[in-house]
């Protein structure tokens, strides 16, 4: 793919998050990206775009290409498509792209760590949430071809994930 | 809740955050604020299939209905798939829905009351966007509210949540707090002075955005501007609110104030003459256009809380500027208009409220 504005070839592909237009697709050369980024970015979502070319400034050709076909292996997003959209395919996204976000998120919010509320019943770890994304996954390609005794048996172990987390009644420490 | 909602009452209604009442008033109109949540066990909407998008609406709809506290009796639960245009649109223009999501397709839905002031969205860019509306600066009650509707979904919805990145959302500019706090502000006398430049730099370093409103693109009609929080996360949500509540919008409303007190210094009479054209264009129109509606409306809604006028009440103003978009209309009126028709009826519709009669003797 060439430059948008050169006959270069497009290395950078920059989403610019424009209210309300929506998102659009930048195809630039180094050169020109440089530019455009250097121009004074209209907030919030721009800092998606500007924050990813300066991570990615740096990185080679190559480097760049991989990190681009780097896929989740739960929703099945690459990198280059969240590059491209500015959003991302699942909760897991946080946690497969992790170092990939974090210079993302330190850019746009200058902070990594949440400090505000927390809901008082979670999926526990980023690996049980990955896993229950998978089973609704199964269930419906098990609907699909019509097992429907393989795919209530899923729905009941997606049940019994959601379920033992309500908080025990017990406790009473959980937050107002 | 109720499965439906009537669209004519609904656009007859003038609402609560349109009451022109509250704090501050004179300049702030509303204050919304929006948490962005997500269902733990589906993925982001892009990568949702179309069966995935069903379950969500179904499983956020169920999960509603089995709430038995008494402030969602009254509330609407609308499927916006099988909506008309018209009707979507009229959500739009009452800030009930996004037009995002009005403009979207697949299963989508909201509940909302607009009595109350609040709404939630399903299937937006985020699986819920939970929002609450309230007239004049009032963050307080606003959070209140949205914070309630939160905990009382979270006893029934299993949130995507990381224990470092807090709420998860499609967007890493929402994640965290997922918390948009967005106070809706008039300022025509920062407009004609011409200091909103000013404005948007001294805001651009102190996270938080600036937005023209109502306008189409760039376009800003009407001198109306929305400040919200930039960042989401590394912040608690009492920091946020108060970043823009206590912080932000007080300044900005302070430079309002001061550019108004210095129009009526040097130039009060080229002001009062504006305003008065503003109120004849409006009273003896015969047609008109949305935007040229919002443009003089600003100018009157100025003029009374600078007490160069005394009619009409701003309570009318604000009704006005809610009425005489397209699909408000459109509704009132009974039937599909097209655009010369609007124009014609909007007029008389102006007419007809700014001689102070009542929407039961306007045809
Ligand atoms: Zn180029
Ligand atoms: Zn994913």
């Amino acid at each position: 793919m060439k430059c948008q504005f050169c006959e270069k070839p497009a290395t950078f592909h920059i989403t610019e998050l424009t209210e309300p237009v929506g998102p659009q697709v930048m195809h630039l050369c180094e050169e020109h990206a440089k530019g455009f980024l250097n121009k004074e970015a209209s907030p919030p979502m721009t800092a998606i775009a500007s924050a990813l070319a300066k991570q990615l400034g740096g990185q080679s050709g190559d480097a760049l290409e991989e990190l681009d076909q780097k896929e989740c292996p739960v929703c099945g997003i690459s990198f280059f498509e969240f590059r491209n959209s500015g959003r991302l395919g699942c909760p897991y996204d946080y946690t497969h792209f992790e170092s990939d976000l974090r210079p993302l998120l330190i850019n746009v919010h200058d902070k990594t760590e949440h400090v505000g509320k927390k809901p008082t019943r979670s999926a526990g770890t980023a690996d049980s949430l990955a896993k229950m994304i998978g089973l609704r996954r199964e269930m419906e390609e098990a609907i699909e071809r019509e097992d429907y005794e393989r795919a209530s048996e899923i729905r009941d172990e997606i049940k019994a994930m959601e379920d033992p987390i309500a908080p025990p009644s017990t406790s009473s420490d959980t937050q107002s | 809740m109720k499965r439906d909602a009537d669209f004519d009452e609904l656009a007859r209604y003038r609402g609560e955050w349109m009451r022109g009442e509250g704090p501050e008033s004179d300049i702030v109109i509303s204050t919304r604020i929006r948490l962005a949540r997500n269902l733990a066990d589906f993925p982001f909407i892009r990568r949702c299939s179309d069966e995935d998008r069903l379950s969500i609406e179904r499983t956020v709809r169920a999960r509603m209905e089995s709430l038995t506290d008494q402030r969602w009796k009254s509330a609407h639960y609308v499927d916006l798939e099988p909506l008309s245009e018209i009707d979507r649109q009229l959500l739009v223009e009452r800030q009930l829905i996004s037009r995002e999501i009005a403009e979207s397709d697949g299963s989508r839905a909201v509940a909302f009351d607009a009595a109350e002031g609040y709404s939630v969205m399903v299937n937006e860019e985020d699986h819920l966007r939970i929002q609450v509306m309230k007239s004049g600066l009032d963050i307080k009650n606003t959070w209140e509210q949205v914070n309630r509707i939160d905990d009382m979904l979270e006893e029934v919805i299993l949130y995507a949540f990381h224990p470092r990145y807090g709420y998860l959302t499609a967007c890493p500019t929402n994640v965290g707090t997922g918390l948009r706090v967005s106070v809706m502000l008039h300022l025509p006398a920062l407009v004609i002075t011409e200091q909103m430049d000013r404005v948007f730099r001294s805001m651009q370093r102190i996270n938080v955005t600036v937005r023209g409103l109502y306008g189409e693109g760039s376009q800003y009609t009407g001198d109306f501007y929305q400040v919200s929080n930039q960042v989401t996360l590394g912040h608690t949500e009492a920091d946020l609110l108060a970043l823009v509540g206590d912080e932000v919008a007080p300044r900005i409303i302070e430079y309002e104030r001061k550019a108004r007190q210095a129009l009526l210094k040097n130039n009060r009479d080229d002001l009062h003459d504006e305003v008065s054209r503003a109120m004849g264009i409006l009273s003896t129109a015969r047609k008109i256009s949305s935007e040229e509606t919002m443009h003089h409306l600003s100018k009157i809604r100025l003029g009374i809380s600078m007490g160069l006028i005394e009619q009409p009440d701003v309570k009318v103003i604000n009704q006005l500027f809610l009425q005489t978009q397209s699909a408000h209309l459109q509704k009132l009126q009974g039937r599909v208009l097209g655009t010369a028709e609007r124009h014609a009826r909007r007029a008389s519709f102006l007419q007809h409220h700014l001689a102070g009669k009542d929407d039961a003797t306007w045809n």
